[in-house]
């Protein structure tokens, strides 16, 4: 209590200090909610937020929508370590752990690369793995980056309302060393394809905006909307260094349905169309005005490369209202790519400060004519599976499938060469045997060091790290089709190392397969670099072209749950009957050295002559038995009862005791079947007691 | 890199990958199941030896007789060499051929009184699975006895027809009127081979822990080995709980003895292999002449075919056709168990009434 009283006025008149502090750094923004806001800070040495919202019409009737927060903060902060609209945790973060960058993205359904596209920004840099993918690079000497990526996982964890926290465990993360990305030692990247993400994962990442979901842009996200898509991906990207600052790229890329609104008319050719839709009939809200508290919040709605190749003319000069299709709303401004050519991608772009409540936008497109186009595709599809059957060894084969023809090669197929990079975590319980890797170039076998410029494995060790491989190919541009295989022997788990959900099978994390000479940028030039919005600006960053591999769902062998305790009775019932009849056999003598015994322990007590060992064990066991179950001759003289504790007992005891303390065990740790335990108690008293009256 | 898909020790480790190719690898596993089989044949002679010299002196002829129809030594080498779990366990390129021969060879030390020998292939056994280690009590007691003979009080008795009815005063009388040439037959332990048994394994541990610190650092540590959980300790448990009862009762037949501690190890070790059955399958062949008598033989027998046939089919149900779970080979484990635990009770049983129609032979 006198503690109690001596800490807490210092807290109390601290607060009193700063509540006029406080309310002189609300001042501003208040009034800057007044209406207005209009992002002059935006040079140097202020914080930073933005909002944005790419909208695309995909090729097999679905619509992607793309959000894209970001803050900025400066390196040093006037505010020292209060932010005015960057969120604090993170910052906190980044300092705490000394991040240089991070990435952790939470998603739900796969990436069709095939229809959706591998090329361009959206799926080279958004495309993620389905559950959970956590990479971060670390500004620390290397001998503490495991320990700092433990505690890390653990703060995300917390932040993020998920099971980050099984990525601390050393057979879950890795340190790829450059397939991931070029030559980094401080890097760390764990997966975890097992994660669920709902609304709970999207709450506190909401929470990191300055106007949460309340306004602006993502007033958009209804939950219901959002988890019907066919994809969602929520990801956070960290950016930190001396002279930006913190940069937080948070961004949701969603592919969603929208409901069909042509209901006047149905023609044949129906189903040709592309279905309508507006940001109300996909979202079901109404875009009503921007967060105060942005610099810039714009909406952009995308016609990509393919489809305006197939639109041809039709979309030539700034029409968004032609002969192929309508949009609802007239665009700010429109946004060509700047190749010169016909397919250049075309961005319509709506600011959205200048919608508000009464005027809210509800950006559509009504296609007059039917499109079909394609999106952009990465040199090579990836797909990953399993081979072989049963629950003893399998084999995994990685399949990278040319999406060219063969024909726009043919005439430079000896001079153009592809490089492509497979990163891969395998957990221990899938043990790979790498000597087994086979590489097949158009269905014909090749000798690996023709085809591999360079290969780095780590073999996994029982349950301390995953197996990891890392294999750099180099193939001319014309090869259709790459396969690599490797065998594998399943490992069996400990019982309490299996999930709740075991027959399910384990989950391993997507290979990753990126292509390192190929740098796919587009072109898109913001023309006014100071207002520049950082989504278009990410346009042109040149990334590495990457795509994730199925998720593999490897089946494990499985005990029966219901069964420890069972095991452990009748593993107890053989023992006792071991002992207990090893024991009989030893102690049991014929009738006349029974009769022997009898005599001498009449007749001479002190001086017995103990010339055979048998006849030592079992005057002393016959003593004993005698002494507690009375069914022994009555001869023997009590003196001889040493104790009233008989062997068979004993083991009865012993055994009862093994398996009420291993039975205890289970109730507390496994608590799986509670039911089967009292079973099992019965069965084994009924089972030691049945052999120990056939023994006796 | 091998550390984690094959446990054995650093020695073994070493040795082996280092040679090409499986014919020569499983050659190497043949060769030692024929060493094996010799040692066995020589150790079995030996025992034949004893056991004749026993009833000679005792005039029992008609056992003598029966004795001379087989041969105990080739008995167990063939037993051991045609047995299909010692042709599986060469096969499959288990290890175990070369446990087995270092445990025979121990063995086949101690019976000819060679300690040095005997001291290199206990240590060596024991380097390889830690199992081996209760065979010191049948070596130190083979050293110190000499090789399986009934009960020392057995040739104290002559095999004269007892004048008095009472067997008890009989004995006494014998035991005290005994004469000088059946004094001499009498083994008192001998001291000295077992303690050049005790020097030569200390020698030898040394040489093998010098070696294992040179391979230590590719292949885990000593504390590797020690690094097992309470719970593999508790089960490892039971196998010595028996080693003192045993010992009591059969000390007078350390190569039996070693035979059921075999066999109980194998049978208790959490990770067992055909080859120790091969093991004490073999061993239990230069016991033909004691274990005449033993009882269940034809339903052991058939009940090891029908384990071995069994347990690959219920494997195959489980891991493979998913169509049968745990149980069904937890079910075939578990009748093995039973049909060991039978074998091992059964054949001491079987080794103590022989004992008692010995007794019974001289003094009827």
């Amino acid at each position: 209590m006198a503690v109690f009283f001596r800490l807490s006025p210092p807290p109390f008149l601290l607060l009193l200090v700063l509540l006029p502090l406080s309310t002189g750094f609300l001042l501003p923004t208040s009034v800057a909610a007044g209406g207005s806001y209009d992002g002059v800070g935006g040079v140097g040495g202020e914080e930073e937020f933005t909002e944005e919202l790419l909208l695309r019409p995909l090729p097999d009737r679905k619509v992607l929508a793309h959000f894209h927060f970001e803050s900025r903060v400066p390196p040093s902060s006037t505010n020292g370590r209060h932010h005015h609209l960057f969120p604090k945790a993170i910052a906190q973060l980044v300092n705490k752990f000394q991040i240089q960058e991070l990435e952790l993205s939470f998603t739900q359904g796969r990436w069709n690369y095939e229809r959706w596209g591998g090329l361009d920004y959206i799926p080279r840099v958004n495309a993620k793995p389905p559950g959970l993918e956590l990479w971060a690079m670390f500004d620390l000497p290397i001998d503490q980056i495991d320990a700092t990526w433990k505690n890390l996982t653990h703060a995300l964890s917390g932040l993020f309302c998920s099971s980050i926290n099984f990525l601390e465990s050393t057979t879950a993360f890795a340190a790829p060393r450059w397939s991931f990305k070029s030559h980094s030692s401080n890097l760390r990247y764990g997966a975890l394809p097992r994660e669920a993400v709902c609304t709970e994962n999207l709450t506190p990442w909401l929470k990191l905006l300055p106007c949460r979901d309340k306004a602006g842009l993502a007033f958009l996200l209804d939950r219901p909307s959002i988890y019907k898509g066919y994809y969602h991906s929520q990801r956070l990207h960290l950016f930190s260094s001396e002279t930006t600052g913190i940069v937080l790229e948070q961004t949701l890329t969603i592919v969603l349905k929208p409901n069909q609104q042509r209901t006047l008319t149905t023609y044949p050719t129906d189903q040709l169309f592309q279905p309508n839709w507006s940001v109300n009939s996909v979202f079901r809200k109404k875009l009503m005005g921007q967060c105060v508290l942005a610099k810039s919040s714009k909406v952009f709605l995308e016609l990509d490369r393919g489809l305006v190749r197939e639109m041809g003319s039709l979309i030539l000069g700034d029409s968004y209202s032609n002969k192929g299709f309508e949009m609802s709303v007239a665009p700010n401004r429109v946004i060509r790519e700047a190749l010169g050519s016909h397919g250049d991608s075309v961005l319509f772009e709506y600011n959205l400060n200048d919608y508000g409540e009464n005027n809210p936008l509800d950006v559509g497109i009504t296609w007059k004519l039917p499109f079909a186009w394609s999106c952009p595709q990465a040199p090579f599809h990836a797909n990953r599976f399993l081979m072989g059957s049963g629950n003893e060894r399998g084999s995994i084969a990685i399949y990278l499938q040319s999406t060219q023809t063969s024909e726009s090669f043919s005439d430079t197929a000896d001079v153009c060469m592809m490089k492509i990079a497979v990163f891969q975590i395998v957990p221990w319980y899938v043990r790979v045997y790498y000597h087994t890797l086979k590489v097949f170039v158009d269905g014909k076998p090749q000798v690996i060091s023709d085809i591999v410029e360079k290969i780095q494995v780590s073999p996994s060790e029982d349950k301390l790290s995953p197996g990891i491989m890392e294999v750099m190919l180099r193939l001319p541009c014309s090869t259709m089709s790459v396969v690599l295989t490797m065998d594998f022997d399943k490992g069996f788990l400990h019982i309490d190392e299996y999930p709740p959900d075991a027959n399910q099978g384990f989950d391993i994390p997507s290979a990753i397969v990126s292509f390192p000479s190929l740098h796919a940028k587009s072109s898109i030039l913001a023309e006014d670099p100071k207002d520049g919005s950082p989504l278009l600006s990410k346009f042109q960053e040149s990334n590495l072209v990457r795509s994730y591999t199925e998720v593999l769902l490897v089946p494990l062998t499985t005990p029966d749950f219901s069964m420890p305790y069972n095991v452990i009775t009748f593993t107890c019932t053989v023992l006792a009957l071991y002992f207990g009849s090893l024991l009989n056999v030893l102690r049991r003598r014929v009738a006349e050295e029974e009769r022997l015994l009898n005599k001498v322990s009449s007749t001479i007590s002190s001086d017995f002559p103990f010339d055979d060992g048998g006849d030592a064990l079992g005057l002393f066991v016959g003593t004993l038995n005698s002494g507690s179950l009375g069914s022994s001759p009555s001869n023997i003289p009590s003196a001889h009862v040493v104790s009233c504790l008989q062997f068979s007992g004993l083991f009865i005891q012993y055994f009862n005791g093994v398996f009420c303390m291993s039975s205890f065990l289970f109730l507390v740790v496994g608590e799986r079947r509670l039911g089967s335990c009292y079973e099992a108690q019965i069965t084994s008293h009924a089972c030691i007691k049945v052999i120990f009256q056939i023994e006796g | 890199m091998l550390g984690r898909h094959m446990s054995n020790t650093p020695t073994l480790l070493v040795q082996l990958p280092s040679v090409p190719y499986r014919i020569e690898l499983n050659l190497i596993f043949v060769i030692a199941d024929f060493i094996t089989a010799m040692l066995l044949r020589l150790t079995g002679q030996n025992l034949q030896l004893a056991y004749r010299q026993f009833l000679r002196s005792k005039k029992l002829l008609n056992l003598l007789e029966t004795s001379r129809n087989v041969d105990a030594g080739d008995v167990a080498s063939l037993v051991f060499l045609w047995n299909p779990f010692g042709i599986l366990t060469c096969v499959g390129g288990c290890t175990s051929p070369i446990e087995n021969l270092m445990i025979v060879l121990s063995l086949y030390g101690a019976c000819s009184s060679l300690p040095s020998l005997s001291a290199f292939g206990w240590v060596i056994a024991t380097h390889l699975s830690l199992y081996p280690a209760i065979l010191i009590v049948p070596i130190i007691l083979l050293l110190g006895y000499g090789p399986d003979s009934p009960p020392k009080k057995l040739f104290l008795l002559t095999s004269m027809k007892p004048a008095r009815s009472h067997p008890l005063e009989q004995s006494h009388e014998q035991v005290s009127s005994v004469d000088n040439e059946s004094e001499l037959q009498v083994h008192h332990f001998s001291w000295q081979p077992v303690m050049s048994f005790i020097l030569w394994s200390s020698i030898w541990s040394f040489y093998v822990l010098v070696l294992c610190s040179i391979f230590l650092k590719d292949f885990g540590s000593l504390s590797e080995m020690l690094k097992k959980s309470f719970f593999l300790i508790v089960f490892h448990i039971n196998i010595l709980f028996m080693i003192l009862p045993l010992a009591i009762r059969l000390k007078h037949r350390p190569c039996f003895l070693a035979f059921v501690y075999i066999a109980i190890s194998s049978m208790l070790k959490s990770y067992p292999s055909v080859g120790d059955s091969a093991l004490y399958l073999g061993l239990l062949g230069l016991f033909v002449n004691e274990l005449q008598d033993i009882r269940f033989s034809f339903f052991l027998f058939f009940g090891y075919i029908g384990v071995s046939l069994l347990s690959p089919v219920m494997h195959n149900l489980w891991i493979w056709r998913g169509t049968g779970n745990a149980n069904f080979y937890f079910a075939t484990g578990i009748a093995y168990a039973c049909l060991q635990t039978l074998l091992v009770v059964e054949s001491v049983n079987a080794v103590l009434n022989h004992d008692r129609m010995l007794r019974k032979q001289l003094t009827a």
